[in-house]
């Protein structure tokens, strides 16, 4: 009985040991290298020289990074927006009675499974000033080409409209799940007060969706820090480095430069800001 | 059918094309001779294949296929075996320090992976996993997300369906593969689904822990085949390569279309 009773005990261990072991090389000892890794200068293959505090130093009056950080604010600020009003927009449309409703719902979520490589490569011909689709519309109704990867003003606005391309379709199901759970009772209800398509919108919807906006914002502000693939393929951060995402000067420090102390320390505080955005987001929402 | 309605078909026909119609210029183009890509709209005068055969010679792409496949696919499984393990440890058992473990596993969904890119990194090179598998499949075979959903699924399973499988003998892990698994399908299918885009789609560790061009990924290959100069700047020949990287999941997806929306939209709520 106790043999069988110790066996209990150990099994429960036995079943998460993978995760444990796994959370102890690949996420603890990370965690405490990296913060060993920036009071040092280390290229991998000399031996580790240790520099004090020079890595927060030299980050402080790195203007590069700096404009880096602000470049993915700019993205941020672009994307996000644009990506809740068409999302909603797209959701409030789809969510009525209608024919091919599923072929919509399928055409607007087939870029979110694509790769952002093959996106960012159809975007890049989509975009190109010559012979691309966008601007050889904007001649056929009367406008000028605009440079939209080549003009520092425009090519970080560029990239914003193509993730917003890329990822709205997601946004769309969740506001669609959303709005369903609205229940239609309200609408009646309104409906008998006569209330227009407006005010039933902005009383009864906005305020249901609430959460959904919410979430959709910490999701896309997530994943907009981590933009890489997009600027690395289509402008390699140019021009005049408007499109240097945060995350692309970090990969360029460490894996073309090979500067892992500063890099390391570039990436812990860029996680630090991360989270105390994701933190304000929380904390604003949950005040409203 | 009224005014509004119809301007709601017009206007969701409009927003469908935009999402469709680039993909359909990318496909229509990558068949071009290269001349043309630039004059082309709606309907191609003259298909060739010539784009793909000088891309073929260029670039291991089949190799790189064979690659992604070979990543996405084991480490999806190696996540739904650990994942479940786990997760039913959590769900169906009482130990010390199991309260503990779920708040890390919470904990460590809300960190950023920026901290850890770059000590993992150095990581695989002290362990001699730069051009691996390894260092592809084994830093990624445990996800959080897979946990918390098996978690979930498993706390809704009544407690007497395990019992009653003690009592016939069975061993725990027996009892997870054998007798819950079949019950929990649809969580399997979307923690698969998840697990495998993101295996599939990832370029960023790739680009960092692969070198040598017949242990690349796909993306990955056809990310460095765009912007290093092999593609001699031919539009065509670069475009035929991201079809072929679009095409598997294309055609995955029109076959359980359903099946992706639900769990990536599932994965969203819940993460």
């Amino acid at each position: 009985m106790s043999k069988e009773k110790n066996k209990k005990q150990i099994l429960p261990y036995f079943l998460v040991s993978p995760y444990l072991l796994h959370l102890l090389v690949f996420i603890t000892f990370p965690i405490v290298f990296s913060i060993v890794l920036t009071f040092h200068k280390w290229n991998i293959i000399s031996p580790m020289e240790y520099v004090g505090v020079d890595n927060f130093v030299r980050l402080f009056n790195d203007r590069m990074f700096w404009k880096a950080i602000v470049n993915t604010f700019v993205f941020l600020v672009i994307h996000i927006p644009l990506q809740i009003i068409i999302a909603l927009a797209l959701a409030y449309f789809l969510n009525q009675k209608l024919f091919f409703r599923a072929f919509f719902r399928a055409a607007f979520f087939l870029p979110v499974v694509i790769s952002g490589v093959v996106v960012t490569m159809l975007w890049q011909q989509l975009y190109s000033f010559d012979t691309g689709l966008i601007n050889d519309m904007l001649v056929s109704i009367g406008l000028p080409r605009v440079a939209w990867l080549t003009d520092s003003k425009f090519a970080m606005i560029s990239i914003a409209i193509m993730a917003t391309w890329k990822n709205v379709g997601l946004y769309v199901i969740l506001f669609l799940v959303g709005l369903q759970s609205v229940p239609e009772r309200y609408y009646e209800a309104a409906d008998v007060e006569g209330a227009s398509s407006w005010q039933k919108f902005r009383y009864i919807t906005l305020p249901a969706i609430n959460p959904t906006i919410f979430m959709v914002t910490i999701l896309s502000t997530i994943g907009g820090f981590g933009l890489f693939i997009e600027p690395y393929i289509m402008t390699g951060g140019g021009p005049l480095n408007s499109t240097l995402s945060a995350m692309l000067y970090i990969y360029k420090q460490a894996f073309e430069y090979y500067h892992m102390g500063y890099a390391a320390t570039l990436g812990i505080f860029f996680a630090l800001i991360i989270m105390l955005v994701v933190v304000i987001q929380k904390y604003t929402i949950e005040k409203e | 059918m009224n005014f509004r309605k119809s301007l709601t078909y017009i206007l969701l026909t409009v927003a469908a094309l935009t999402f469709l119609y680039p993909f359909y210029w990318m496909i229509i183009a990558s068949l071009l001779p290269e001349s043309q890509i630039g004059d082309f709209t709606l309907i191609p005068q003259e298909l060739t294949f010539s784009n793909y055969l000088t891309m073929f010679s260029k670039i291991p792409i089949f190799r790189s296929l064979l690659n992604s496949s070979i990543v996405a696919i084991v480490s999806t499984t190696g996540i739904i075996v650990f994942g479940s393990m786990v997760g039913y440890a959590l769900a169906k058992m009482t130990f010390k320090g199991r309260d503990l473990i779920f708040f890390i596993i919470i904990f460590t969904m809300t960190l950023p992976f920026q901290i850890t890119l770059i000590p993992n990194y150095i990581l695989m090179v002290k362990f001699g996993w730069v051009d691996s598998f390894a260092a592809l499949i084994i830093p990624a075979l445990n996800s959080a997300f897979a946990i918390i959903m098996f978690r979930q699924v498993f706390r809704s399973i009544p407690d007497d369906l395990i019992s009653a499988a003690r009592v016939d003998g069975c061993t725990e892990t027996q009892i997870i593969f054998q007798i819950l698994w079949p019950n929990i399908i649809p969580t399997i299918i979307t923690v698969s689904i998840i697990t495998f885009m993101a295996s599939w789609n990832d370029v960023l560790w790739p680009l960092i822990v692969i070198r040598d061009e017949q242990l690349m990924t796909m993306p990955q290959l056809v990310t460095l085949f765009a912007v290093g100069g092999r593609s001699d700047a031919q539009l065509g020949v670069k475009l035929a390569s991201a079809v072929l990287l679009a095409l598997p999941v294309i055609i995955a997806y029109l076959i359980f279309q359903k099946h992706f929306i639900s769990s990536m939209a599932s994965s969203g709520i819940k993460g």
